[in-house]
């Protein structure tokens, strides 16, 4: 198979640390054919425009079937023991299982889940931060952006704490299928672990769902299964694929929040005293970061119904789109100054969490989870500094993040009082 | 103190001058305390204006916010008092509350108040708003347990009245007001009776087709929903209580508390005899909210913003379009303010596409465009037996409208249809298109020459004014 230039520079690690020069270069096309890969769509309004397209379909079935080929993005439709979750799914099917989804996490139905949650999660942050005392440096990947969601989902869904590492094995596998760049290694290899994690993490979750049927507890799993809304329960199978996009979804993006974002406000020197000064900051900072150094660079699983005419260009039927959400952030035309970090901004509407149906499911537990890290953070740490500049990133291109962050500082500040 | 002619400016000035100098020192004056009010006077601070800034209103309080009214302060999750609308910066306005204008004197620029005051301007914003239409017998209107909704006041005096549970609630009128009200009494758990002279609920706004699906939520949810019904009279007992409401079928329903929700009239009255083109209808405005004189022609220092203002629209055939919409009022306001200040060449025109929003019965309404200009509609995603899709108006091959029922995020695409004047029926295929989106249906308007209470975009043909003057657009 043959991969288009972009796409291959997009993949390139090379590129990783600082994708950006990249991007501004692919916005001199907003919607640019790159031969032998997917149509790359770099501008703020064109994929705010496609984001909202209802000839845009999120179902890999919709793809051309050499255009899937390519990309290798089929392993979802191609799992025999799960149906699609509703990520991969149009509507009506994403609608329903997103309302269904959505009626014990959130508002209207139950307002206060990521509210209540601020106490645990303010818990596990300092314990994270406790456990830095007597150290002068850490990694801020391993040692504090990595357990702390993984902890949260964990939480949130029911999981029992013992079983917490079983999940990062599963997720960590799971999330290499996502980018590109596997496809040019061994593929059929790759894609046999990913359906293993997969199975196995499906496995456990049904076993956890039963356990859950029979004994109701009072996390969201339960509701999930036990709630009655107007549009009736999802079945076993459903229930199982929505945990586990809950668990992967929320996972490594979140990771990279923190971790994109303590590395931005390291750069950012002045920004970090204001935070720590006043950790009110914190909220209009986490959107500013979500712009900035987005942790979902792309996304790479659109495909048109029909053909789309768009900048000058016309998309046929079934062809591969992506969607590069970062570039859309540093649009001038969107935002004046767009590599200015500045968490003042005003009418900050990123990219970030996407946009229109798929718009991120969990964004009101992130940011939650970003704004209580980084504040935290920033109070607690004395004179934080970076060690390497830049850190070692992940290979993943579309979930991009640092690999590892090795931070160093004088001496952890104490808990507040709880 | 010299004031700023702009004819006497004309003269002896350059025009930028007395322009900087009305920025420098002028006076404007803004007559309606809302939100057009409020967000026009923010606008003119924001951009600049250094002058004195005159508020006047004859409600008592601070600008605040109306779709709350009929929404969660019906049922409790709001207090009436709790919705004064925030600010975005400070105005330094001197505010005339509790007091009404009464008149305007176009060649002098002064605004009569009733107070025996009259205030001077250099510039005027008229964003009066509208009331609601009250109930035509005078008499009836007076009973004891008749109500409108339209201020705070009258929102807590329904609110206390439906808390004090009322036997049954009687609606009379079905538009987006009315059916909010039903909704919320519904949710209040009170038994209530709409009736609504059309033949569904909201067929003024959004046709009979979306309407007979708003009927369907209505009754699922325990309305009792008479449609091409009329109260014909409202009967009161010996101390002036209601106790009955007499109908154009012959029947009579037993009721203690009844509330009128026919549509809205523009608060212009006090401009009767001045001179402007203001009628029933509103303020006729150009595209660059100024206001039109009697004889059609516009003028250069009254302008007019928000639900008063009556302008028109060259994406609709530049036909005059008055909207009842909060959105419109903050736009029109920002553009009016803009072009006040504003050398010619740095106007702008209000091109704001009309985009409207109202939840009932749990479900979120939204519509953008101007439905009522449709002749067909086409459900193109989802499915109006499920109360879930978007559908798509069409006029002569071309999108002029959407509306959603619980399908919001996709409203930015249909917008970018309309605003390009996509071809109608739309030629291909999305998400979610079911058998019902086959074929465009007749969008079943009723005859536009009927009189209504019900849609909330108005086309008042091509007239600036009462009298007839035809525009001849060249047609995009
Ligand atoms: C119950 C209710 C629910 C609504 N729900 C929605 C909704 O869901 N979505 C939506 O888009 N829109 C909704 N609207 C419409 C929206 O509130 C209006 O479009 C908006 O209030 C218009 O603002 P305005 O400033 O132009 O006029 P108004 O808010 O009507 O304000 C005009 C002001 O001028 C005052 N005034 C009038 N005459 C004089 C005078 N001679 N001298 C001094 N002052 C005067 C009035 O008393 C009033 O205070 C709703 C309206 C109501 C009443
Ligand atoms: C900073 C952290 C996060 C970022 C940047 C992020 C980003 C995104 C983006 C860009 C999408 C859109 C995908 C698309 O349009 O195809 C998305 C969807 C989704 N996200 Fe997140 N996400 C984050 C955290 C979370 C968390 C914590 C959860 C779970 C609790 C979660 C659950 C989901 C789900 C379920 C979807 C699918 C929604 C749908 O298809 O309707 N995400 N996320």
């Amino acid at each position: 198979m043959t991969y288009g230039t972009y796409l291959r520079k997009i993949t390139d690690p090379a590129n990783r640390a600082d994708p950006y020069p990249l991007y501004a270069e692919l916005r001199k096309t907003p919607v640019l054919r790159d031969e032998g890969g997917p149509y790359l769509v770099s501008t703020y309004w064109e994929i705010h425009g496609l984001l909202h397209d209802p000839r845009l379909s999120s179902d890999p079935r919709n793809l051309d079937p050499d255009a899937a080929a390519a990309l290798a993005v089929t392993e979802e439709a191609d799992d025999p023991t799960l149906p699609p979750s509703f990520l991969r799914l149009d509507p009506p099917e994403h609608d329903r299982l997103r309302r269904i989804a959505t009626y014990p996490f959130g508002p209207p139905h139950t307002p206060r889940r990521i509210h209540d949650m601020r106490g645990e999660l303010a818990r596990i942050v300092t314990d994270l931060i406790d456990d830095f005392e007597g150290r002068d440096r850490v990694d801020l990947v391993d040692d504090f952006a990595y357990p702390f969601p993984v902890t949260v989902i964990c939480r949130l869904l029911g999981v029992p704490r013992a079983d917490e590492p079983l999940f990062h094995a599963w997720a960590d596998t799971m999330l290499t299928s996502l980018d590109p760049a596997a496809a040019e290694a061994d593929v059929a290899q790759r894609r046999r672990a990913v359906r293993q994690a997969r199975v196995e993490l499906g496995m456990y979750l049904s076993e956890l769902i039963e356990d859950r049927r029979r004994a109701p507890a009072e996390d969201m799993l339960s509701s999930l299964i036990h709630g009655d809304g107007p549009d009736g329960r999802m079945s076993h199978a459903e229930l199982v694929s929505t945990a586990v996009l809950l668990l992967i979804a929320g996972h490594e993006t979140t990771v990279n929040l923190i971790a994109n974002g303590m590395l931005t406000l390291l750069r950012h020197q002045d920004v970090l005293k204001r935070l720590h000064d006043d950790s009110r900051l914190a909220v209009p900072l986490v959107e500013e970061v979500l712009r900035y150094e987005p942790p979902v660079q792309l996304l790479p699983h659109r495909t048109p119904l029909t053909d789309i005419d768009i900048a000058g260009v016309t998309i046929p039927k079934g062809a591969a789109i992506w969607l590069v959400l970062a570039s859309g952030n540093r649009d001038p035309k969107r935002f004046p100054d767009p590599d200015r970090f500045d968490p003042d901004r005003k009418d900050n509407q990123h990219l970030g969490f996407g946009s229109g149906i798929h718009i991120c499911y969990g964004a009101p537990l992130a940011r939650l989870e970003g704004q209580i890290a980084l504040a935290e953070l920033a109070r607690r740490l004395e004179n934080p500094r970076l060690l390497e500049d830049p850190p070692p990133y992940r290979h993943n291109a579309v979930l991009r993040g640092p690999r590892h962050l090795p931070v160093g500082f004088d001496g952890v500040r104490p808990a507040r009082e709880p | 103190m010299s004031t700023t002619d702009e004819r006497g400016a004309s003269r002896a000035h350059r025009p930028d001058d007395s322009l900087a100098r009305l920025r420098r020192e002028g006076r404007i004056v803004i007559v309606g305390a809302s939100l057009a009010g409020l967000r026009g006077a923010e606008t003119l601070r924001e951009e600049g204006f250094a002058g004195s800034l005159t508020i006047i209103g004859d409600e008592p309080d601070r600008p605040y916010d109306r779709p709350p009214l009929s929404k969660q302060v019906l049922v409790g999750g709001a207090a009436a008092d709790r919705t004064t609308l925030p600010r975005r910066r400070a105005i330094r306005a001197h505010w005339r509350l509790r007091t009404a204008a009464t008149g305007l004197d176009l060649t002098a620029r002064r605004v009569r108040l009733d107070d025996g005051d009259e205030v001077p301007y250099d510039r005027l914003l008229i964003t009066t708003g509208a009331r609601s239409r009250p109930w035509p017998q005078p008499a009836e209107a007076e009973l004891d347990g008749v109500f409108v909704l339209r201020t705070n006041r009258d929102a807590e005096r329904l609110g206390r009245r439906l808390m004090a549970g009322p036997r049954r609630v009687l609606v009379i009128g079905a538009g987006f007001t009315g059916s909010e009200i039903a909704s919320a009494c519904r949710e209040l758990g009170l038994p209530v009776t709409v009736v609504e002279r059309g033949p569904t609920p909201l067929v003024g706004a959004l046709g009979g087709v979306v309407g007979q699906v708003a009927a369907e939520l209505q009754r699922e949810h325990g309305v009792d929903l008479r449609c091409s019904v009329m109260v014909t009279a409202l009967e009161g007992d010996a101390a002036g209580r209601l106790r009955r409401a007499h109908l154009s079928d012959g029947t009579a329903l037993d009721v203690d508390l009844a509330v009128v929700a026919l549509g809205a009239v523009r608060n212009t009255e006090w401009l009767d005899g001045s001179g402007l083109g203001a009628g029933p209808r509103g303020v006729a405005c150009d595209a660059g909210c100024r206001a039109f004189d009697v004889r059609g022609l516009v003028t250069d220092d009254v302008f007019v913003a928000g639900d008063v203002a009556r302008s028109p629209h060259p994406l609709f055939g530049y036909q005059f379009l008055s909207l009842d919409h909060w959105g419109n009022a903050v736009a029109q306001a920002e553009v009016a303010a803009h072009n006040m200040i504003s050398p010619g060449p740095d106007r702008r025109p209000h091109l704001w596409v009309p985009a409207f929003w109202s939840s009932q019965f749990g479900v979120n309404i939204k519509s953008i465009g101007v439905p009522s200009m449709g002749e067909e509609i086409l459900i193109a995603q989802g499915s109006l037996a499920e109360h879930s899709f978007a559908g798509v108006y069409g006029c002569q091959g071309r999108v002029v409208a959407a509306v959603t029922f619980d399908q919001t995020k996709w409203l930015d695409f249909y917008q970018q249809q309309i605003e390009t004047a996509a071809p109608f029926p739309p030629p291909f295929r999305s998400v979610d298109r079911r058998p019902d989106g086959l074929h465009p249906v007749p969008a079943e308007f009723p005859d536009p020459s009927l009189p209504s209470h019900g849609p909330t975009v108005t086309l008042c043909g091509y007239s600036p004014t009462e009298r007839r003057i035809v525009f001849t657009p060249a047609r995009a």
